[in-house]
C-alpha cells in the first residue's frame, strides 16, 4: 500500500504496532488493516494449535442505554434480543422489509447498556440507519465508538492461558458468548468469550489508549505459549472453516439469513420484526438460493464469482473460498446456488479459466474443533 | 533476499537466466513475497510454443490468482515439476536458484529460446 492509498484511510490504535511486526496494511471497511504478518498459513496455524492476536478496532462500536432498547432491537432483527441474560453475548442479523440482511452484528449485554458490534464496512450505513430508527424514542439512546474503541482478539486453544492471568475477573469460568467488565492488563475493558474464527477465545475491548500496551503485553506473554499476531488474511481462513458467514459474501442485502445458512438465528415466534413477512414466504415456499459448501476434488481453488454447474446447467456461483488447512488441506468454498444443487453430496462442477473442477456439497461448518459447544 | 546478478528481468517481477539457446525463467522474490502462501501453480505443457510476454499459466496464493507471464518466446522444454505437486515449496525452491546443477529445483518452465533474445533485454537489470 503507497502513501496515497494510506492517506485516505483511518488507523486504529494498533496501526504503528502492526507496521512495526512488519503487517502487510491493505484497505478494509475504511480502514489501514494487517492482512497477514508472517504469511496467512503460519498465522492460521498459530490460531488453531496455540493462539492468535488480532486487531480488529475497525469493526464498529455501539453503545445502546435505555430501557427501550430489548424491543426496538428485537423489531430490527431477526434474533432475540429481549430475552439475552445479563452479560450474555448472541449473534444476530438486522433485515430489509424484503428479508434480505442489512448487517449481522454481536450484541452484548452489560449490566447498564447493550453493547453491539457492527461489520466495518457497514458501518457507514448502519449508524445512519440505527439513528433514523431510534429517531423520536426517549426510551433509548444511541452512541458510537467507532474508530476510538479498539477491539483485540485472543482466538485458540491456549487463549484462556494467556489472557486468564491478565485479567482481574475469572474469565476461565466465563461461558461460550458469554462477556464480563473488568480490567485487562490493567486497562478497563469489556472482556467476551466471543470469537469468530471456531475456536474458543476472548475479544477484549478496550479504550483506544490502552490497546498499544495492552498489545505489547499479550505478545509478551503470548511468546512462550507460541502465540503470534495474526491478520484479516488468516482470519478469513479461519472463519470459513468454521462455516461463519462473512457480509458482503454468504450474506448480503439481496441474501436472507434463511438463504445465508443462518435460519438458526432467525426466531420466527417474535410477534413481528423487519422483514418478518417476507422471511415467512421465503421459509414456506422453500425455492431460494442458498448458500452451501463444497468441498473441492482437485488442488485447483476455487475464487468468489466463479460459476457453478450442475449437468451442465449454471446454478449459481462461489461466494468464498480457500485453501482450508483444517480441512485435510483442501480447496473448500462457499456456493450461492439453485435449491437442488445444495442438496448434501451434489455433484458440481466449478468453472474455473475454462474447465470444471469437480466439486462436492458438504455440510458446514467445514471444521468443528474438539469439545466445541454450540453457540447464539 | 537479494535477486542474483545474473538474470535479466523484466518491469513485471519475472526473470530469465539465459544458457545458450534455453532460458529458465522464473518470479522474483520480491513477486513471490508480494503474494503470500503459494498453494496452486499452473504451468505449461512440455512443447508448448510461447510468444515473448504471453501467459503461461497461474500462481495462486490463499487469497490471490496472479497470471504468470514469460519474459522470453520459446518452446517449453522442461517444467519443473514439484511446483504442480508441492506448490508451497516455491517459497524454499527459489533459494536454490544460484545452483544452476540442480535443475529438478528450478522454479519455473524452461524455454527453448529459437527467437531472439531482443524483448527480453529490452527491459534490462533491475537493481
Amino acid at each position: 500500500m503507497n502513501a496515497s492509498e494510506t492517506a485516505s484511510l483511518a488507523r486504529t490504535a494498533l496501526y504503528d504496532e502492526h507496521v512495526a511486526l512488519g503487517a502487510r496494511m491493505v484497505p478494509f471497511g475504511g480502514f489501514a488493516m494487517p492482512v497477514q504478518y508472517g504469511g496467512i498459513l503460519a498465522e492460521h496455524d498459530a490460531v488453531r494449535t496455540r493462539a492468535g492476536l488480532f486487531d480488529l478496532s475497525h469493526m464498529a462500536q455501539y453503545e445502546l442505554r435505555g430501557a427501550g432498547v430489548p424491543d426496538w432491537a428485537d423489531a430490527l432483527t431477526v434474533n432475540e434480543v429481549g430475552t439475552m441474560k445479563p452479560l450474555q453475548a448472541r449473534y444476530n442479523i438486522f433485515t430489509n422489509d424484503a428479508g434480505g440482511s442489512h448487517d449481522d452484528v454481536l450484541f452484548y449485554r452489560l449490566p447498564d447498556r447493550w453493547l453491539l458490534v457492527v461489520n466495518a464496512a457497514n458501518a457507514a450505513k448502519m449508524w445512519p440507519y440505527l439513528q433514523a430508527a431510534a429517531a423520536g424514542r426517549s426510551d433509548l439512546s444511541l452512541q458510537s465508538h467507532h474508530g476510538s474503541r479498539a477491539l483485540i482478539a485472543v482466538q485458540g486453544p491456549r487463549a484462556v492461558e494467556l489472557v486468564a492471568p491478565l485479567c482481574d475477573v475469572d474469565v476461565a469460568a466465563m461461558k461460550y458468548y458469554f462477556c464480563a467488565e473488568g480490567r485487562v492488563g490493567g486497562a478497563p475493558a469489556v472482556i467476551a468469550r466471543t470469537g469468530y474464527t471456531g475456536e474458543d477465545g476472548f475479544e477484549l475491548f478496550v479504550e483506544g489508549i490502552d490497546a498499544a500496551p495492552l498489545w505489547r503485553l499479550l505478545l509478551e506473554r503470548g511468546g512462550p505459549l507460541g502465540a503470534a499476531p495474526a491478520g484479516l488474511g488468516a482470519r478469513d481462513v479461519l472463519r470459513l472453516e468454521a462455516g461463519m458467514p462473512l457480509y458482503g459474501h454468504e450474506l448480503e442485502e439481496d441474501i436472507s439469513p434463511l438463504a445465508g445458512g443462518q435460519a438458526w438465528a432467525v426466531k420466527f415466534r417474535k410477534p413481528e420484526f423487519v422483514g418478518k413477512a417476507a422471511l415467512v414466504a421465503q421459509r414456506d415456499a422453500d425455492t431460494f438460493d442458498r448458500i452451501a459448501g463444497v468441498v473441492l476434488a482437485g488442488r485447483v481453488p476455487a475464487r468468489g464469482g466463479y460459476g457453478v454447474f450442475l449437468d451442465g446447467e449454471r446454478v449459481g456461483e462461489v461466494r468464498s473460498a480457500t485453501l482450508a488447512p483444517s480441512v485435510d488441506n483442501r480447496n473448500v468454498a462457499t456456493v450461492l446456488v439453485r435449491k437442488r444443487a445444495a442438496a448434501l453430496g451434489t455433484p458440481l462442477g466449478i468453472e474455473v479459466r475454462g474447465a470444471l473442477q469437480e466439486a462436492t456439497v458438504v455440510a458446514l461448518p467445514f471444521y468443528r474443533r474438539p469439545n466445541s459447544r454450540k453457540d447464539g | 533476499m537479494a535477486n542474483p546478478e545474473n538474470l535479466l528481468y523484466s518491469k513485471d517481477h519475472e526473470w530469465a537466466k539465459i544458457e545458450g539457446d534455453t532460458a529458465t525463467v522464473g518470479i522474483t522474490d520480491y513477486a513471490q513475497n508480494s503474494l503470500g502462501d503459494i498453494v496452486y501453480v499452473e504451468l505449461p505443457r512440455v512443447g508448448q510454443t510461447i510468444a515473448p510476454h504471453a501467459s503461461i499459466g497461474v500462481v495462486e496464493s490463499v487469497k490471490a490468482v496472479s497470471e504468470l507471464f514469460s519474459p522470453v518466446g520459446g518452446e517449453v522444454v522442461e517444467i519443473n515439476p514439484l511446483l504442480e505437486k508441492d506448490p508451497g515449496e516455491s517459497g524454499r525452491v527459489r533459494r536454490g536458484l544460484d545452483v544452476p546443477g540442480e535443475s529438478k529445483r528450478r522454479p519455473c518452465p524452461r524455454l527453448t529460446e529459437r527467437r531472439r533474445l531482443r524483448e527480453t533485454r529490452h527491459h534490462g537489470l533491475r537493481p
